[in-house]
């Protein structure tokens, strides 16, 4: 891992002070809450997260942590608070209107078909072509060489990107589904889940293509509910619980023990510090 | 850690490669299978590698090979038609009735049928995308309604069960020049169905692997949900697949038309299925996703070869049969042994 390059001086301990050392936050969130008929399945929740920053969202099943993406990432509209992307105040009611502002989202399931090359994937409904006409058709070798150069500057060396993406590990593919939506121009990834479904070392090879997505200037959001996946590559945490914020720390603010001990407790904590002995 | 994992990964590339190369090609177990059954014919048969015997198998595949490639398209979109048989007795019928009986202008007859096989095949798209069900199901049913249809309407308009007098309809010679002419070429006859064929094999090609609408019927047939995620047409695409199919049909319905100069009323009934045995010949998968143009064109190469092949070696007709039964399994356990090398882990 690289040495974290932001350090955010906290005045007092404590959740959710604008510090005046971080970097201009390109996305934030202020009490934000969001009712499903009669539930509130999300209230009074700040956060933020700026260029080159990654705010890692904690929290058990059931915390909100759905709910939390689908605001950012445009599918449910906010029903409480203000959501400020890039300064101004937005209100998302379609994933389209985030995407277009450069907010992508990778959800669990990638969006990606098994079957077809890792470039067809990579460039999927924006593809690029040449000529005009009839003759217009795909820049197959453009694609090729564009998906080879920027896998490679996540990280991924793929010998043949002609192999169907299926092949592929499940770290691999999120990492291809990372680069992709990199290239695409987004500002900020929000990534749902992206290592629990993985083993250990896949995990470990996600979270440094987030770390690379990070030093190449992106504000990342990470979705987690494994703490010591996301204490390595955090910034800032924000941690949430039925729906309420436990608080939005910095690094310097808290440690790993006493992020899992805020986090709701018992056997699968266990699981996971056994997970981290064996890292 | 990143590097172990990059490692273990390029040399399970190195030790695959080559196999995995092979086999990404859909085609290549029908190519192969085709040269074998060539080959057998040719050396056993008199009359197989003859021009007269190499166009009269050549005739035959154009015919399967048209429908075989908008068929294949369409599995590969991950979806099936089985009212495509149906739909070559459709549009000749038309034309037939609406001439004979009507004395409607025959371009206008030709422009009438395609637009009723366009319709037809959009309605199929509109009701399998609306509704969710398999298109298995709802193709099903326009296949029986059009085989009843073409029965029916022929029967009570004029009263036979084919259509008689095209030839001296206005304009038939014309026609016949796009449809069912033939001209010479080394001593063999060829038909101009074989020109359609090819063509159409080629552009198919073209659209599948070098256009952007090519890379999204790979998409929707392989993980729908997914490309519509990502932003895929999904709708227009598998709309256009429906409507490609039936355009075949139509074609289909006219080549055969204008090479005999009647239609029968059961025509095409039954050849939905010989289609799409043609497709998973050539590489398609069944689950969509997965296929090739030239692969099902060379599956229909396949069925003309043997279908004559049998004549002419005066063996028994129903071997064929069995022969095709043959031919489907063996080419499905080859596309299961690609799908666990190239998907396993999708």
């Amino acid at each position: 891992m690289t040495p974290e390059p932001i350090q955010p001086l906290p005045t007092e301990p404590g959740p959710i002070q604008p510090l005046p050392t971080r970097p201009k936050p390109i996305l934030a969130v202020r009490d934000i809450g969001k009712s499903y008929g009669a539930v509130r399945a999300l209230q009074g929740v700040s956060a933020s997260v700026g260029a080159g920053e990654v705010l890692c969202v904690l929290g058990d099943n059931g915390a909100g942590k759905s709910t939390f993406i689908k605001i950012l990432a445009g599918a449910h509209p906010h029903s409480e608070g203000t959501l400020l992307a890039f300064g101004t105040e937005r209100r998302f009611t379609h994933p389209r209107e985030a995407l277009d502002l450069g907010i992508a989202t990778v959800y669990q399931d990638l969006a990606v078909v098994g079957l077809m090359p890792v470039w067809r994937n990579f460039f999927l409904a924006a593809e690029r072509t040449r000529g005009r006409g009839p003759l217009r058709r795909l820049d197959v070798a453009g694609m090729r060489a564009t998906t080879k150069r920027e896998l490679a500057r996540m990280g991924i060396d793929l010998r043949d990107v002609d192999q169907p993406i299926g092949t592929l590990s499940g770290g691999e593919r999120q990492s291809v589904a990372i680069a992709r939506a990199v290239y695409f121009g987004a500002k900020v990834v929000i990534l749902d889940e992206p290592t629990s479904a993985l083993g250990v070392k896949q995990a470990g090879v996600v979270l440094s293509y987030i770390a690379r997505a990070r030093d190449r200037g992106l504000g990342v959001v990470f979705i987690t509910h494994n703490p010591h996946h996301a204490y390595p590559v955090g910034d800032r945490f924000l941690l949430l619980q039925r729906g309420r914020s436990l608080g939005d720390f910095a690094k310097s603010e808290i440690t790993i023990d006493e992020m899992t001990a805020l986090m709701a407790g018992g056997p699968e904590l266990e699981a996971l510090a056994h997970e981290l002995e064996r890292r | 850690m990143t590097l172990v994992v990059e490692a273990g990964l390029d040399d399970r590339l190195k030790r695959t490669h080559p196999l995995l190369t092979l086999l990404r090609r859909p085609e290549v177990g029908a190519l192969v299978a085709a040269v074998g059954i060539f080959t057998f014919f040719s050396l056993f048969t008199q009359a197989f590698l003859t021009p007269a015997g190499v166009s009269t198998w050549l005739y035959s595949a154009s015919l399967f090979g048209i429908m075989a490639v908008a068929v294949a398209l369409l599995m590969i979109g991950g979806e099936f038609d089985l009212s495509a048989g149906a739909m070559t007795g459709t549009t000749g019928l038309i034309v037939g009735v609406v001439t004979t009986q009507w004395g409607l202008n025959l371009w206008l007859a030709l422009g009438l049928a395609l637009a009723v096989a366009l319709s037809i095949g959009a309605a199929n798209a509109y009701i399998v995308m609306k509704t969710g069900l398999p298109s298995f199901i709802v193709t099903l049913a326009t296949f029986f309604i059009l085989q009843g249809c073409n029965l029916a309407v022929t029967k009570l308009v004029t009263g036979s069960v084919a259509i008689q007098g095209m030839g001296v309809v206005p304009g038939f010679d014309q026609a016949k020049l796009f449809f069912g002419s033939a001209f010479p070429l080394l001593g063999m006859e060829v038909k101009v169905s074989i020109v359609w064929w090819i063509a159409l094999t080629a552009l198919a090609t073209w659209v599948l692997l070098r256009t952007r609408p090519g890379n999204w019927v790979f998409a929707v047939g392989g993980e729908v949900t997914s490309a519509r995620q990502i932003g895929v047409p999904v709708f227009r695409v598998k709309l256009g697949l429906f409507m490609t199919t039936a355009g075949a049909g139509w074609l289909v319905g006219m080549l055969q038309l204008f090479d005999v100069s009647t239609v029968q009323a059961t025509t095409g009934v039954g050849q939905e299925f010989i289609y799409i045995i043609c497709a998973v010949v050539g590489g398609c998968l069944l689950t969509g996703g997965y296929g090739s143009a030239i692969g099902a064109a060379l599956g229909a190469l396949i069925y003309g070869m043997t279908l004559q092949g049998i004549v002419f070696a005066q063996w028994d007709n129903n071997w064929l049969k069995a022969f095709l039964g043959g031919m489907l399994l063996l080419a499905v356990l080859v596309n299961l042994l690609v799908r666990r090398q190239t998907g396993a882990r999708a």
